[in-house]
Parts: structure tokens; C-alpha cells; sequence
């Protein structure tokens, strides 16, 4: 589990030119051949062992989290949910480890208003979701809101390095 | 919602890079002696999960605070049911924009029913690209609020069991 702060993510991280032409390119995709990194080096103006050594430095410094194929958890088949609680402060902690604690729980964060724990909840099982939903309102106490997405308008940034 | 299903050779995939691809100069090779296939065959059938939008893409993500994107606000808006969508394409197509969704209010406690994820450099940026959005509700927009994260408490990602 991490339980990583803001505050303590990697910021300002130095990258050179070739690192930044690195990340604005993979963000949006990378290549299905044989020899991938080839390619993209030939993108960028670097040898393929470089763009790999780049890339691990990138991937070690915390300026990329993830390098590989982006799952869509609906079309796995599986359930998947955006869900809020009001903690009152005192019981934060307590009920930020008692959600983190189930698996399906991906993603947790902390945000500035009385609905102030957002997580997402991703299950193989689609009728897992409601479950795990009445398991975290018994284990916290504390009413879970459910707010499955009815319809998407875009996925997708791209972060300028 | 259509629901395509992973063969056991797909869900092998699936489980094989979940995590990412190995930095090496062959990383479908990599996987296909996981998975104890050929190295085309994981290259078609990876094609073949992007076609059908199982896998959304194929490159890196970004850690957004560590490029300096150090503000990152839920922008919760209340509009009409029979404008959402046409407002959420609008706010979806703006660039500051990384996710637009329609979700559910919960009466009387949460009234919003449109969220847009914005990302700045700091809150100021964010309170700007805000101002837009509002100018671009028009008047039927009956509120809204950002919620600004101040903690990731937790980070794994959707995980298939091996």
C-alpha cells in the first residue's frame, strides 16, 4: 500500500530535453513492433539503450508512475465505482486505514471538503461493488455515497513536461 | 454496456503487464515467455484489446505533481439532467480537462451531478480555468464546487488476481 503525500511526491524534478521529448511522446502511445524503444528513439534522436535508460531513471525518480498498457476496468468486465464519505476529521485516519485495508479500494485520496475521502473501488466481479460498499459502511460507520459514472465525456491529458 | 470477454490467453496478458511493460530492447517478447506464447501473437492480441478499448493505450502516465502540476481540483457542477451531456462534451473538450463524467446526485446532500477533473499549477491556475468553465454553463448552471486533493492515502490501481 502506499501512502504517499502530496506534499512529498517528487516535484521539479530535473529533466533535460530529451527526457521531456520522452514523456510528452509516450503519453501518447508507444509502439507494437519488435523493437519499440528503436523506434521511439528514432523518434527523439536517441539510441534504443538510451531511451530505456531513460526511462527506468524516469520511471526510479517517480516522474512517470506506470509504463505499459492502461487497463479499462468496465470493458475487463469487472465493476467499478467513484465513491465519497464524510469523515469528520478526528476519525480520518482511522477510517482512511479501515477503507485502504480492501483490495478493491485502488485508489484513495484526501480532498478539501466536508465529502472529504473520494476512492475508487475496482472488483473482477461486477456485483462485488455494492458488497464491498456495505462492508466499508460497517466497518467505518460512516455512510458510503456511491457515484458510478452514467456517462463518460473524455478520459485522456496530456501532461506538458 | 457490452462487457467483451478475456479469453484465458488475454487474461494471462492482462496479468503479465498490469504492472508494465519490462525495459528491455524485445518487451512483447518479455511477456510472451511469460505467458508461453509468441511474441506476434501478444502484439495481435494487445492491437486486438486496444481495438476493442480494454486497453485504452499503450505508453507512460505521467506523475502529475512531479512535472509541477502541484493543483489538482474535482470540479462538481449541478446542471439540469437534459443539458449534461451536452455541457459535459464541452467541458470534456476543454485542455486543462483530464476526465469529465456524468455520475448520480445523492438529494439532499450532494446536488452535483456533472465532475470535471482540473489540473493547474497551482490553485490560482485552477480558480481560472474555473471562471471559464462557469462562463461556459451559460446561466442554467445551478452551482458548483472544487475539491482541491490534499492527500493520496492510496495508489494501486485495478489489480486481476494471477
Amino acid at each position: 500500500m502506499t501512502a504517499e503525500s502530496t506534499r512529498s511526491a517528487p516535484s521539479d524534478v530535473d529533466l533535460d530535453g530529451p527526457d521531456r521529448a520522452l514523456v510528452n511522446l509516450l503519453q501518447g502511445g508507444f509502439p507494437l513492433s519488435e523493437r519499440p524503444f528503436a523506434e521511439v528513439g528514432w523518434e527523439v534522436g536517441l539510441g534504443e539503450d538510451e531511451v530505456i535508460a531513460r526511462l527506468a531513471r524516469l520511471l526510479d525518480a517517480g516522474v512517470l508512475s506506470r509504463f505499459g498498457p492502461m487497463y479499462n476496468a468496465e470493458k475487463l468486465g469487472g465493476g467499478l465505482t467513484l465513491a465519497a464519505m464524510r469523515v469528520p476529521a478526528d476519525d480520518f485516519e482511522r477510517v482512511a486505514r479501515q477503507v485502504n485495508a480492501f483490495p478493491e479500494v485502488a485508489h484513495n485520496y484526501a480532498r478539501d471538503d466536508d465529502f472529504n475521502m473520494w476512492f475508487v473501488l475496482a472488483t473482477e466481479e461486477p456485483g462485488r461493488v455494492a458488497r464491498a460498499i456495505a462492508e466499508i459502511e460497517e466497518a467505518t460507520g460512516i455512510e458510503v455515497f456511491d457515484m458510478p459514472k452514467i456517462e463518460e465525456f473524455f478520459v485522456g491529458l496530456r501532461f506538458e513536461a | 454496456m457490452s462487457t467483451p470477454v478475456l479469453d484465458d490467453i488475454d487474461r494471462r496478458i492482462v496479468v503479465a503487464t498490469q504492472d508494465g511493460l519490462e525495459l528491455v530492447r524485445e518487451p512483447y517478447r518479455a511477456v510472451a515467455r511469460r505467458v508461453g506464447i509468441d511474441e506476434a501473437e501478444v502484439r495481435r492480441r494487445l492491437a486486438a484489446m486496444q481495438a476493442r478499448g480494454v486497453i485504452r493505450r499503450i505508453g507512460a502516465v505521467p506523475n502529475h505533481y512531479a512535472l509541477g502540476y502541484l493543483a489538482n481540483g474535482m470540479t462538481v457542477w449541478d446542471v439540469p439532467d437534459d443539458r449534461v451531456r451536452e455541457l459535459g462534451r464541452r467541458l470534456g473538450g476543454l485542455g486543462f480537462v483530464s476526465h469529465c463524467y456524468h455520475r448520480p446526485r445523492h438529494l439532499p446532500d450532494w446536488p452535483f451531478n456533472l465532475f470535471a477533473m482540473v489540473h493547474g499549477r497551482d490553485r490560482a491556475t485552477v480558480q481560472g480555468h474555473v471562471a471559464g468553465m462557469a462562463a461556459l454553463m451559460e446561466d442554467v448552471e445551478r452551482g458548483h464546487r472544487v475539491l482541491y486533493s490534499t492527500r493520496i492515502l492510496k495508489k494501486t490501481g485495478l489489480r486481476l488476481a494471477a
